[in-house]
């Protein structure tokens, strides 16, 4: 099931460098696994030398946004993650990636890496629903992006998080997720896409978001 | 909506597959690396796999299995038995494993929880509850006790107290094998299940007892659990988890359906 169509992208761009970044927020190694599966070398860093010279930059994270803030600054991530993004390089953040790449969190009132408006917001339990929200559910794509093309309709996603990405601009928002009303699971903006599931834990749809953005060059909505 | 999750379990033992009847009388029924592949590319919405030699053994789990496993499969799956410490947890984390459970050594070690959910996150630490149900008494109230060794072995612990005592120690979700109804096929133990569920704020697996999808019905609505362990019923070809999802999204449960 999975396409291994991207190794031909992959070959075609010979001096791509595809840095995972690695803040101490998590495992990594679904994602350098999920990019092995396409055919494609993830070079897991926390060097900001490293993301200096990365032609596509993935940014996944668990854990605590308080924390995840103190090491990227304590390594000058943040500092070489606002260059890459405004480089123009692709950038992919995934979960507590996806959350503090806005200017602030609810999750340890957290300033954040402030690349995209607005706010990390805490889930609010509904009735009868759990916090977190752990498990697959679809996301509803508002907007055409190259990242989310080639994907079924029904398809599901798999999440697990308490809180959740809110930009300030309606227009960020790509794709929404009900769990006791609807949140924002995929956002973007110019030359950044996010997602608050997981690609590389969401069986082959998944799989092809990660090939999609592999493919990307980095041009906002259509 | 959150999909109620249909989740295969895989018991290993020295590299390969069974499946026991209460723990005892084990079937070597397969390679776990293509069953995981197998239970993937067949809409499994996670695994588990649990190591069943290695509380009783000592024997550390098998990573070799979980990195071969990870390299094949897109799912979240989690691994547990005989996880004693941190640095068990870790080694199982990156060998590619999504959550690791905890069972026994939580029960001696309660700090242990506590230790994992800090250093991995709590969506990565999977309390794992073997109980059985007693005479309610002052010391279990409840009626269930936990049992450690695959049920030899009794705490003298109230199984809803320990839950919910988990949950403030980091726990991120429970797995809840009912001992009385495990390897039955006579369906999952209800009554336990949905108190623990209603008791606790984190997503609780019901484990032990299906053997048809009626049983999931009946779990995933009236025991108010997030997700369904699921083991001989697909093991032995009796049922396919399409079989399963297309019998409980007519009764409008939700359940991923495209894979």
């Amino acid at each position: 099931m999975i396409n291994f169509n991207v190794i031909a992208t992959a070959s075609q761009c010979k001096e791509s460098v595809i840095v995972i970044i690695d803040y101490q927020a998590g495992n990594l190694t679904s994602v350098v696994r999920s990019l092995k599966a396409l055919g494609v070398e993830g070079k897991v860093t926390r060097d900001p030398a490293v993301v200096a010279g990365a032609t596509r930059v993935i940014f996944p994270g668990v854990g605590a946004a308080g924390k995840a803030m103190a090491t990227l600054r304590e390594l000058g991530l943040d500092q070489a993650l606002r260059r890459s993004f405004a480089r123009g390089v692709p950038i992919l953040g995934i979960c507590l990636g996806a959350q503090i790449i806005l200017e602030h969190s609810e999750e340890n009132q957290a300033a954040c890496l402030g690349l995209l408006p607005g706010r990390t917001r805490a889930l609010m339990p509904a009735e009868g629903l759990k916090v977190p929200h752990m498990g697959w559910n679809q996301v509803r794509f508002l907007r055409k992006h190259q990242v989310f093309k080639n994907l079924s309709a029904g398809a599901e996603y798999y999440f697990v998080h308490s809180y959740y990405p809110a930009p300030a601009q309606a227009s960020m928002v790509l794709g929404v997720t009900d769990h006791g009303g609807e949140f924002p699971s995929a956002i973007g903006w110019r030359n950044l896409v996010a997602t608050q599931f997981h690609p590389e834990k969401s069986g082959r749809f998944g799989l092809t978001i990660l090939e999609n953005f592999l493919a990307w060059d980095g041009a906002d909505v259509e | 909506m959150l999909s109620k999750r249909i989740i295969p379990c895989l018991d290993v033992r020295d590299g390969r597959t069974t499946k026991g009847i209460k723990f005892k009388n084990n079937v070597d029924i397969g390679d776990p690396v293509a069953m995981a592949r197998h239970y993937y590319e067949a809409g499994a919405d996670e695994l588990v796999f649990y190591d069943i030699t290695a509380s009783s053994n000592r024997r550390n789990i098998l990573i070799d299995v979980v990195r071969r496993v990870a390299a094949e499969i897109f799912i979240p799956f989690s691994v547990g038995g005989g996880i004693r410490n941190l640095s068990d947890m870790r080694e199982v984390l990156l060998a590619g494993a999504e959550k690791v459970s905890v069972n026994t050594a939580a029960i001696l070690e309660p700090a242990l929880i506590t230790a994992g959910a800090q250093a991995f996150g709590s969506q990565c630490v999977v309390l794992g509850m073997d109980v059985k149900r007693v005479t309610p008494s002052a010391a279990i109230p409840s009626g269930y006790e936990m049992v450690i060794h695959g049920g030899r072995t009794p705490m003298g612990i109230d199984a809803l107290w320990w839950a919910k005592e988990a949950v403030r120690l980091g726990a991120g979700e429970i797995c809840l094998n009912s001992i009385d109804a495990d390897g039955t096929q006579a369906g999952y133990e209800l009554t336990l299940t949905r108190m623990i569920s209603e008791a606790v704020p984190i997503p609780v697996i019901a484990s032990g007892g299906a053997g048809a999808p009626e049983h999931l019905h009946q779990v995933l609505t009236q025991g108010r659990a997030d997700a369904a362990l699921i083991a001989s019923m697909v093991h032995y070809d009796t049922y396919t988890i399409a079989d399963i999802k297309d019998y409980l999204a007519r009764r409008r449960i939700p359940v991923r359906l495209v894979w």
